[in-house]
């Protein structure tokens, strides 16, 4: 076409054309790539699932073993429980990290070292986080609790969302600070409003990364929460979680607790797809769009 | 109303760099006063002076006396304080894009919790920028869409209304229509002539055309010091300086 209309314009040599098809189609290659794993993960739990899910278990509490029915009606809650006081501990302290490194520790010796420990504790293997929250909670509170667990989770949130936040805080141009230094607000103020109100979107989307990371976290369970057969909504008390059941279960020897395990690993994936999904849109009504 | 600035013995640096020598000048009150120079001469840090936001680099420090009316804003005030009264303009267009145009303008008075009632902030915001001509082409709109939508010239006079929402005594632009096209740079101009009755403005610029344009007084700068300071008619028909008049002549720079 070039050719017939424009004589000037000299036609894509047959190598030039093949690497741009050959780009693009090793770029949709790699989606595919990623989505396979995950949709056949996916599959094969509501395939093994889906067909344990009823409302026995999603409403009971599990029966004593070797009987068939029962449920983790009280897994479900306890997990909801644990992730929830881990995201109150592991989010504010996160933010907060990040913000300092950012805004306030630029080259300083103490936010080097700061990076530095988030970037190690990032490393560090879970269950010795889950040993570390039972040297400080369990053994000084007596006994396992939910508390122990949410502090262990917590504390495995904390430098995925402080290197996050610290990057999308940077990525925010230095001139908006500028126009609102200009307007003589303060220089908390304008970390609040003008800096993490502008990344906020980046800055949600890593706790949400490190609230799917530990979401299925089992090991650092183990010694904190525990597990318990039956409801408990005591803070200070064991408390059961869906990756502690599954594990439990799926090491069972009972056909009837093989297939619930799956049913439990179904729910844990739509509780982690669901609760993001769920921040996303509220975030994404909050905020204004720039490009409206 | 705008006040007079008086600046004495400034000087600046950037880390070891010295980037202005012993800065005299007396800015008087509601006028517009243009700073030239080539790039790099100190006309930027010089009016980052003005209002400390110079000292928000790292490593950058000030001394001297920079007196904004009767106060020294070197001594005894906080930098906060001052750019409450010395507004700023930037190169670039700025508007917080988290924000609706709306609240753009009223962003200095709810971020400094001085923000008055509903009624009273809805007249503030219309003032600033029916003050900043920009009322007409975002007043349907202004609640919904956010500052980054406009274009760039609208953006820019939302950061002017934006800057004179909360009332200054003094406009500091740098370089406010280097990143805009002619017709933008003309409505802010004309912007400049009609906001000098209540603002004393300080305008550093690298075109001359426009220096002569808006600006009674004008300034030379090069390598960080002040070369010459006089009526505009003065600086670009008979400058006193051999330099100044290498530069205005486009010898070099």
């Amino acid at each position: 076409m070039a050719r017939a209309n424009n004589q000037q314009v000299a036609p894509l040599s047959l190598g030039r054309k093949f690497a741009d098809q050959g780009a693009t189609l090793l770029a949709a290659g790699c989606v595919v790539l990623v989505l396979v794993p995950l949709l056949a993960i996916f599959g094969y739990l509501l395939y093994k699932g889906f067909g344990s899910l009823n409302l026995d278990f999603l409403t009971k509490t599990p029966a004593p073993p070797g009987e068939v029915g029962g449920g983790m009606a009280n897994a479900i809650a306890g997990s909801v429980l644990i992730l929830g006081l881990a995201s109150l501990i592991g989010v504010p302290i996160g933010i907060g990290a990040g913000v300092y490194l950012s805004e306030y520790g630029r080259g300083s010796r103490f936010g080097n070292l700061v990076r530095f420990t988030s970037d190690v504790l990032n490393g560090v293997p879970s269950i010795i986080i889950g040993i570390t929250a039972y040297a400080l909670v369990v053994l000084t509170r007596g006994h396992f609790s939910a508390l122990a667990g949410g502090a262990a989770l917590g504390i495995m949130m904390i430098p995925t969302i402080t290197r996050t936040t610290e990057e999308m805080l940077l990525l925010v141009p230095h001139t908006l600070r500028e126009a609102s230094y200009g307007l003589g607000v303060s220089k908390w103020r304008t970390t609040l409003s003008i800096t993490l109100r502008t990344a906020t979107s980046g800055v949600i989307t890593g706790c949400m990364l490190a609230f799917a990371r530990i979401a299925g976290e089992t090991a650092p369970l183990l010694f904190t929460a525990f597990g318990n057969t039956y409801w408990n909504w005591n803070l200070d008390q064991p408390t059961a979680a869906l990756p502690l059941q599954i594990f439990n279960y799926a090491i069972s020897p009972y056909d009837d607790w093989h297939r619930q395990a799956w049913a439990g690993a179904l729910i844990l994936i739509i509780l982690i797809v669901f609760s993001v999904a769920a921040v996303r849109l509220a975030v994404s009504r909050g905020t204004l769009n720039s490009a409206q | 109303m705008g006040v007079g600035i008086t600046v004495e013995n400034l000087n600046a640096w950037f880390s070891k760099h010295h980037a202005l020598h012993d800065v005299n000048m007396k800015v008087d009150a509601n006028k517009c006063t243009a700073v030239i120079g080539p790039s790099g001469c100190g006309k930027s840090t010089f009016i980052r002076c003005i209002n400390r936001m110079h000292e928000v680099i790292p490593e950058a420090r000030a001394t001297g006396s920079v007196r904004i009316g009767d106060v020294d804003i070197y001594n005894g005030t906080s930098a906060v304080q001052v750019r409450r009264r010395v507004g700023m303009v930037f190169q670039r267009p700025n508007p917080f894009p988290s924000m609706t145009v709306f609240d753009n303008v009223a962003a200095g008075l709810k971020l400094n919790g001085i923000a008055p009632g509903k009624a009273e902030l809805e007249e503030v915001v219309e003032r600033a920028l029916r003050g900043a001509a920009l009322w007409d082409e975002v007043k349907d709109t202004m609640k919904k869409k956010s500052g980054a939508s406009l274009s760039g010239g609208q953006q820019q006079r939302l950061c002017i209304a934006r800057t004179m929402a909360v009332e200054p005594e003094v406009v500091l632009m740098d370089e406010p229509c280097s990143a805009l096209d002619p017709i933008s740079t003309g409505k802010i101009e004309e912007l400049i002539f009609q906001i000098k009755e209540k603002y004393t403005i300080v305008i550093v610029t690298h075109n001359m055309q426009q220096a002569a344009r808006v600006a009674e007084f004008t300034g030379f700068f090069l390598m960080g010091r002040l070369i010459e300071f006089d009526r505009t008619e003065k600086i670009f028909t008979t400058p006193s300086d051999k330099r100044t008049e290498d530069y205005i002549t486009g010898r070099f720079g």
